[in-house]
């Protein structure tokens, strides 16, 4: 078992979850309506859920516990992909990267339910219903925005546009790609990212809005080696700041 | 600006002047009925209601508000107006002639062998 590549790997994947889960919940109360604010608050729950599950895996190849780990690591140990990191802004956006992230999200669990790492495989069922659901609920928002007004879909459109080469950024590929597809850990991310625009496209199509022309497609990366924006550390603090001033404090 | 406790209000830049402004018509969204099924086979028992741009959502919505605690199967919506009703003031429609004994399944002659025999086997 190639441990080093493993861990890459969840701490990837539980950075990601962390961080969107994190700035998802600043959604929570101030919501467009009462029912999307506990909907969407809902899935914040479950994108730290999912997040903790990873980092108890991480803790079992016997890395940190999942709150030191997710509470006292500083902006530039973190590894999610700067996309998720980026502010919340308004709806639209909020909207359009619930949407890019949770078809990504979908598909690589999807491929990790048959990964040799069976820790995993087994989570990677486990979660498979949250994920269909969050999966249906940026479907039907998305499309929903997008076919309002003429101004909603402009700001859709404007959205997506603005947030497509950071969505590219998910898929920056990891110094142990070859070993994670050898050892059928992991079908690696240049699969995934080919399986995302086919997932992606037909909503995107629905929705009545286009993709960047390929040509401008221009990955912003970094964020797997720790490099981010000025926007991680004040959310890295503020989201651990009980735990810092109180470690044993109990929720 | 107003300043709070919580840095995401804080951050939203919400002016204090800001004046609420009567509510338009359509301004809220229509609501669904939510009927929700605990397993299935079992009935599906009505809920509660959730506003919502369209069945889709209503369904999302519902959900999370009906389902997701404890034991869901299924859920319907329906469009609150498109359920029809009586009218309360016709309530006296479920009142009926109390004499009609015929009616009642405690009239009929055989509850006495019934509950002759339920006493004599200690049912």
């Amino acid at each position: 078992m190639n441990t080093p590549a493993i861990k890459e790997l969840l701490y990837k994947m539980a950075d990601d979850l962390l961080i969107i889960g994190h700035r998802h919940s600043e959604w929570t109360g101030l919501g467009p309506i009462l029912e999307e604010d506990i909907s969407f608050s809902s899935m914040a729950q479950d994108k730290i859920g999912q997040s903790q599950a990873l980092f108890q895996l991480l803790h079992q190849l016997g890395e940190p516990d999942a709150d030191t780990n997710a509470f006292t690591r500083n902006a530039n140990q973190f590894c999610n992909a700067q996309f998720v990191e980026l502010p919340n802004e308004e709806y639209d956006f909020s909207t359009v990267r619930h949407f890019l992230y949770d078809h990504a999200d979908q598909l690589r669990f999807e491929m990790l339910a048959h990964s040799s790492f069976e820790p995993l495989a087994k989570l990677a069922r486990k979660v498979k219903g949250e994920l269909k659901y969050h999966v249906f609920h940026a479907n039907t928002w998305m499309v929903k925005l997008s076919q309002g007004t003429e101004e909603s879909k402009a700001r859709m459109q404007t959205a997506l546009n603005n947030a497509w080469n950071y969505a590219l950024g998910m898929f920056e590929e990891s110094k142990f790609e070859k070993e994670l597809i050898a050892a059928k850990i992991f079908e690696g991310e240049a699969a995934l990212k080919t399986k995302w625009i086919h997932a992606i496209t037909p909503f995107i199509e629905k929705a009545g809005l286009k993709l960047p022309p390929e040509k401008e497609w221009n990955p912003v990366n970094g964020g797997r080696k720790n490099f981010h924006t000025e926007y991680l550390e004040p959310l890295v603090k503020e989201m651990g700041e009980v735990f810092r001033v109180e470690p044993a404090s109990q929720w | 600006m107003i300043k709070s406790l919580d840095p995401r209000i804080t951050r939203a830049e919400i002016e204090l002047t800001n004046t609420i402004a009567p509510l338009e018509e359509n301004d809220q969204w229509e609501t669904y009925e939510v009927f929700h099924q605990k397993k299935r086979g079992d009935q599906h028992m009505h809920v509660g209601i959730v506003h919502a741009a369209n069945p889709e959502m209503a369904l999302l919505f519902a959900k999370e508000q009906y389902g997701r605690r404890g034991q869901s199967v299924n859920i319907w919506v329906v469009k609150t107006r498109e359920v029809y009703t009586t009218d309360y003031e016709d309530s006296d429609i479920f009142d009926t002639v109390p004499e009609k004994m015929f009616r009642e399944a405690g009239g009929y002659k055989v509850m006495e062998k019934i509950n002759k025999y339920k006493k004599e086997h200690k049912i």
